[in-house]
């Protein structure tokens, strides 16, 4: 070991509402854990949104989620046995023996990270869609769009198409308005929505145009995008020649879906699994989060994508079942845990859960 | 569309509040600009109606933010001499000279 290397027996990867909330757990049942995260800032991608939350107390419902990722860091400072290492970006990790070593940057700096048990909670990233011109400046990824408007407060344009219907297009569309952006249309491959409806009832009473069938062709523009071509579909999906129709518009902003951030797994050749309900290539985990390779567990949308509020309930289950492995199972974690599946259960009682249910079927059933 | 006045700064906004920070200089291709300490350097450019980041090498396109979280490679600029910086994810600071590579 040399100086710069840190040995700690739990380490959670990312600090998003899965992450955090694995710590906070973890902490409460009165182990240290340390917590890494390439931000400056707790929340992952929490700090960026600023719609209301649903849910119950537990999971801050009724609070924006810059507002949860500031409780965030206000609980994590509170706990003592909370370490917390920002500004650090984990891009590799080992099997030695036993252990998991992680290498870390920090700033210009390699740091040699060993832990016993491991938790990823790396979230996901944008996925792309391919159409003519799709490299033009001005063609942004819809978290890019919320970073830049929400967080930084710098307006990407005065007019933006949106491509994608699912709950983030619906959500980044209306956070655009409230900015004082127009919002030339929400287009949508699908026949329909597939974001929840009361996302999709506030766009539709400021008057923005939602078109389902819809995809775009092309982005217009010399230096930058100043326009795109959008174009019905048929049932399968091809483009219905003669429908095309050009948007004037400054931006566009792409929501067209996430992908697990599953690369540190990937290179531990932990197992994977193709299941396209959970966003494509995601871990096999068990009940209890644990990946293929013991005492690796994963929660929040690396584990599939989903939303902040179950990843928060995810992210409870691993660090529990993390505390387990080192200090052996009790009767107050079992009986924690236990609640924390059945909070999670209901919260996938509704119709919107049904894809990740079956997507979850099929990652238990064969293998 | 174009609206009077535009800024693509946000100063009013009916749920967030924009805390004024430190103005510092900076230089895009050696002309003098202008933005927020500490605020991501594309933020800045952004802010300032550069959209066009980097140019690729053989086929001369135009390329410029997207992620925004430093995983696409898109943004990628000279910065105070040092090549490669992913300026969606790299603070602005006083006196910065921003190039294309």
């Amino acid at each position: 070991m040399s100086a710069n290397d840190l040995e700690r027996k739990i380490v959670v990867i990312g600090a998003g509402p899965a992450g955090a909330k694995a710590a906070m757990a973890i902490a409460d049942l009165g182990s240290n854990v340390l917590l890494i995260d390439e931000n400056p800032y707790v929340g992952g991608q929490l700090v960026k949104q600023t719609h209301k939350f649903f849910g119950s107390k537990d999971l801050y419902c009724g609070l924006r989620g810059f507002e949860i990722a500031k409780i965030f860091e206000e609980e994590i400072k509170k706990r003592n046995n909370i370490e917390l290492l920002l500004n650090s970006c984990a891009v590799g990790l080992y099997l030695e023996d036993n252990k998991k070593v992680i290498a870390v940057v920090n700033e210009e700096k390699l740091i040699k990270v060993i832990s016993d048990v491991l938790i990823l909670a790396t979230g996901a990233y944008e996925n792309f869609l391919l159409f003519e011109n799709n490299d033009l400046p001005g063609v942004y990824g819809a978290g890019a769009v919320q970073t830049l408007v929400n967080q930084y407060g710098v307006r990407p344009g005065k007019r933006c198409l949106m491509v994608g219907s699912g709950n983030i297009g619906l959500i980044v569309a209306y956070q655009l308005l409230q900015a004082d952006i127009e919002v030339a249309a929400v287009i949508e491959i699908l026949p329909k929505v597939t974001g929840w409806y009361v996302h999709y009832a506030k766009l539709k009473r400021c008057g923005v145009p939602i078109l389902t069938s819809h995809t775009i062709v092309k982005a217009i523009g010399k230096d930058y995008v100043e326009g795109a071509v959008i174009a019905k579909v048929n049932k399968n999906f091809k483009i219905i020649k003669g429908s095309e129709k050009r948007l004037k518009v400054d931006f566009i902003c792409l929501a067209v879906g996430l992908t697990p951030f599953v690369d540190l797994l990937w290179q531990i050749n932990g197992q994977l699994k193709y299941i396209p309900e959970l966003g494509g290539f995601v871990p096999y985990y068990d009940e209890n989060y644990e990946t293929s390779i013991p005492n690796i567990f994963v929660c929040g949308d690396v584990s599939g994508i989903e939303e902040a509020s179950t990843a928060m309930l995810e992210g409870e289950i691993a660090g529990i079942s993390a505390y387990e492995k080192i200090y052996g199972e009790t009767k107050e974690t079992k009986e924690l845990k236990e609640k924390k599946k059945k909070e999670l259960l209901n919260l996938r009682k509704g119709p919107h859960s049904k894809k990740i249910l079956v997507g979850l079927k099929k990652l238990r059933n064969d293998s | 569309m174009p609206k009077e006045n535009y800024n693509p700064r946000i100063f009013e906004h009916p749920i967030l509040k924009f805390e004024k920070k430190k103005l510092v200089k900076f230089y895009f291709e050696g002309k003098e600009y202008y933005g927020y300490e500490d605020e991501p350097i594309a933020a800045a450019l952004i802010a300032n109606g550069i959209k066009v980041f980097h140019i690729t090498k053989e086929k001369k396109r135009k390329r410029g933010f997207f992620c925004a979280i430093g995983r696409c490679s898109s943004c990628l600029m000279k910065v105070d001499g040092k090549k490669n910086v992913m300026v969606c994810i790299t603070k602005l600071k006083e006196g910065m000279r921003i190039e294309r590579q």
